[in-house]
């Protein structure tokens, strides 16, 4: 079969969870002179101890994942948080080795992990787009051939002389993002960019990327966004747990991964401790009264309650939820600033958002909800998704039988009146 | 596809990713595909140094002539070390601006994972091209500096008999890689090890420092005798420094066996250098 441009074959990853250096040298003389007298290693994690298994101090982020894409193939890799979709894009962009296993890859592979990289605020637009495209691999000539079409393509036009560090974020994205959509690498490996600017850039960016996938090369995708991995990809790839749950069609995979899901009340983030997440979401749990629960009636409301860490003081970032059905439609989404429109800078620390809301207009069914950490139209910070479902009854009873038998993403008992004409 | 499929057809694969790659597999033939990337670095690290300063450039300038001065008055005003016979000014001057190079070199590459972790840790290029990089634009300011000590030196040429330039010139390229390798073996020796030990940034800092009392900057060699004589021979960039002075100012009490040691001592801490880096740049994501 010539037509295979990248072949998978065991692919392993294994992250150390307790053993990762202690960080000084002071540190590792210590715990290596602790085990040469028998002692405990003073740097154990209390606690941590308790689980009793050496193993436990690994963490398979991915284990013997074999697989093969086709020239002209777009697939879509899609999976729950960490189920490990990121570490194979970075074993196959070559940001990190593998544990065990082997990738063959046919052409230029490039990726889009984070757009940006590698921008330097002093300098102006135009110097970056060539500082920028050198560092994902084009050389000095490609950029200059590419260059009106990304300058175009960015709509920053006016501006390119300017130091990026005058730009709006939303600017400085574009541009970075134009760049990127330039490569014009056999392989193209896009990692969840699509959250990033206004809505009709990212059309623009979707337009972009099945143009690519049209001209015959190469896309791998990873979006948490079905409609999008829908619309963009012929062949799926569910991971789930490090391992291949499903591959096949697209929409035999997607709905494969959207059938599966079980009630789960409470979320702990299970993220290795080496992602650095500036506002990262650590528990977010569903309660009734105070109570952690999975099961609702309509005539309830429930409480929502995300807990997030910030690892360093940041700005304008926000907390959102989606609801969605069973049939993955959006029900409704909120953040945090939907009545406030405030700027806060917040402190390093741990902080506990809630949001409380009357359940009377949904329809009984099963329910998920994804919370996300964000600064609007500029960075995602943190996804959790389907990190929450739950069950919701309808105890209307009279309405029961009709809410059943009716159409509709929502229900609402509306009141009416009849009079007599004239 | 079956693996017979996949032996036939191993030689059309443009890239394998492997757990560990050999200790051999150094892929510098990617660095030179990669060289417009890092003469775009170079420029943004030049560029970048004096944007949005009001000297600009000039900053170049006025690093090494302070120094010196300073040196000048310190070392030679108010210590009264002794400078052979050449003048103070021209002296130190000499030292600083070879030291200089030395010391940049290795100060700035030996974060090169650290502060690069970010970048590192989206996209894929040769690693080795960010010290490569800062070697070469720390030239730039080198050549800034050399030609202000030449202005000086034609200067002092004109008004003293004390100055005798001599054939040794012709070494100034040699010294220059000896620098320059010195310089980015150790850097990148220190920033491999800076991904597990952070303890090192803090010494590198001092280091340098101290490293500068223990090469003959602000002395000759002339003036250290006995067991001392042999601890600062041992030290690479000794030979270095007094090559350069005895190149453009025509004294020194070197022998020119101390340039091959220094050579040599080069190749090494260059040759390992460029292994461990090889070998930590596959995995370090993951620790950092």
């Amino acid at each position: 079969m010539p037509g295979t441009v990248i072949s998978v074959e065991n692919l392993s990853k294994c992250y150390r969870l307790g053993v990762i250096g202690t960080g000084t040298f002071h540190g590792d003389l210590d715990r290596w002179l602790a085990k040469w007298r028998g002692k405990p290693d003073p740097y154990q994690i209390i606690g941590q101890a308790d689980h009793g298994n050496r193993q436990g101090e690994t963490l398979w982020a991915l284990k013997d994942i074999s697989f093969q894409v086709q020239q002209g193939e777009a697939l879509g890799i899609i999976g729950r948080n960490g189920a490990g979709k990121s570490t194979l894009l970075k074993i196959l962009s070559q940001v990190t080795a593998p544990t065990s296993g082997t990738v063959r890859v046919k052409g230029r592979i490039a990726s889009l992990l984070e757009v940006g990289t590698g921008f330097h605020p002093e300098l102006t637009g135009r110097e970056n787009i060539y500082l920028n495209g050198a560092i994902m691999g084009m050389n000095r000539a490609e950029v200059a051939n590419k260059f009106d079409e990304i300058v175009d393509f960015s709509g920053v036009d006016q501006f390119i002389d300017t130091p990026v560090k005058r730009y709006s974020s939303g600017m400085y994205v574009r541009l970075a993002f134009a760049v990127a959509a330039h490569l014009e690498p056999e392989i193209l490996v896009v990692d969840e960019v699509l959250a990033v600017g206004d809505i009709e850039f990212q059309k623009k960016c979707l337009g972009k990327m099945g143009d690519v996938a049209k001209e015959g090369r190469t896309v791998l995708f990873v979006s948490h966004n079905m409609v999008a991995v829908a619309s963009l990809c012929s062949k799926g790839l569910l991971i789930d747990g490090g391992k291949i749950e499903q591959a096949g069609e697209a929409d035999f995979v997607i709905s494969k991964y959207l059938g599966k899901y079980e009630t789960k009340a409470e979320y702990r983030s299970s993220r290795s401790p080496t992602i650095k997440n500036k506002l990262g979401i650590v528990r977010a749990s569903l309660l009734k009264n105070n109570v952690i629960s999975d099961t609702f009636y309509s005539s309830e409301n429930l409480t929502l309650q995300i807990e997030c860490e910030v690892k360093e003081s940041i700005k304008g970032a926000q907390i959102a939820f989606d609801l969605l059905n069973e049939a993955d439609q959006y029900v409704f989404s909120s953040t945090n600033q939907d009545l406030t429109r405030r700027k806060d800078i917040l402190a390093p620390g741990t902080y506990v958002f809630e949001c409380k809301f009357a359940l009377n207009l949904l329809r009984s069914g099963k329910y998920r909800i994804n919370v996300s950490s964000s600064i609007p139209a500029i960075e995602m910070l943190d996804i959790a998704d389907s990190s929450l479902v739950f069950n919701l009854l309808d105890d209307s009873s009279p309405m029961l039988m009709l809410g059943q038998n009716r159409r509709g993403i929502i229900f609402l008992e509306l009141p009416w009146t009849v009079l007599p004409k004239g | 596809m079956t693996s017979q499929d996949i032996l036939a057809s191993r030689n059309e694969w443009d890239l394998i990713i492997r757990p560990q790659r050999s200790w051999w597999d150094l892929r510098l033939g990617e660095l030179w595909r990669y060289r417009d990337l890092i003469w775009l670095l170079v420029w943004r690290d030049f560029v970048a140094y004096y944007k949005q300063t009001i000297l600009g450039p000039l900053w170049y300038l006025i690093q090494p002539l302070l120094t010196t001065v300073v040196f000048t008055v310190i070392f030679g005003g108010i210590a009264h070390l002794s400078t052979d016979g050449l003048p103070p000014f021209l002296f130190y001057m000499a030292g600083n601006t070879v030291w200089s190079y030395f010391a940049a070199c290795l100060t700035n590459t030996s974060n090169t994972f650290t502060s690069n972790a970010a970048i590192f840790g989206k996209v894929y290029f040769p690693r080795l091209s960010i010290p490569v990089s800062v070697i070469i634009s720390n030239l730039i300011s080198f050549g800034i500096r050399l030609g202000v000590f030449l202005a000086f030196w034609v200067y002092f040429m004109l008004t003293s008999s004390a100055i005798h330039p001599n054939p040794w010139i012709l070494l100034l390229p040699v010294l220059l890689v000896l620098m320059a390798g010195q310089g980015l073996g150790l850097g990148i020796i220190i920033s491999s090890l800076t991904t597990k030990y952070r303890d090192l940034q803090q010494l590198v800092g001092f280091g340098v420092q101290l490293l500068m009392y223990a090469t003959p900057v602000i002395y000759p060699l002339s003036t250290v005798t006995g067991i001392w004589r042999w601890l600062i021979l041992a030290n690479p960039m000794t030979a270095v420094v007094e090559t350069f002075r005895l190149a453009f100012l025509g004294t020194s009490s070197l022998s020119p066996i101390s340039l091959l040691y220094s050579a040599g001592f080069m190749v090494v801490v260059f040759v390992i250098g460029v292994f461990i880096f090889n070998r930590v740049e596959a995995t370090f994501m993951d620790t950092v």
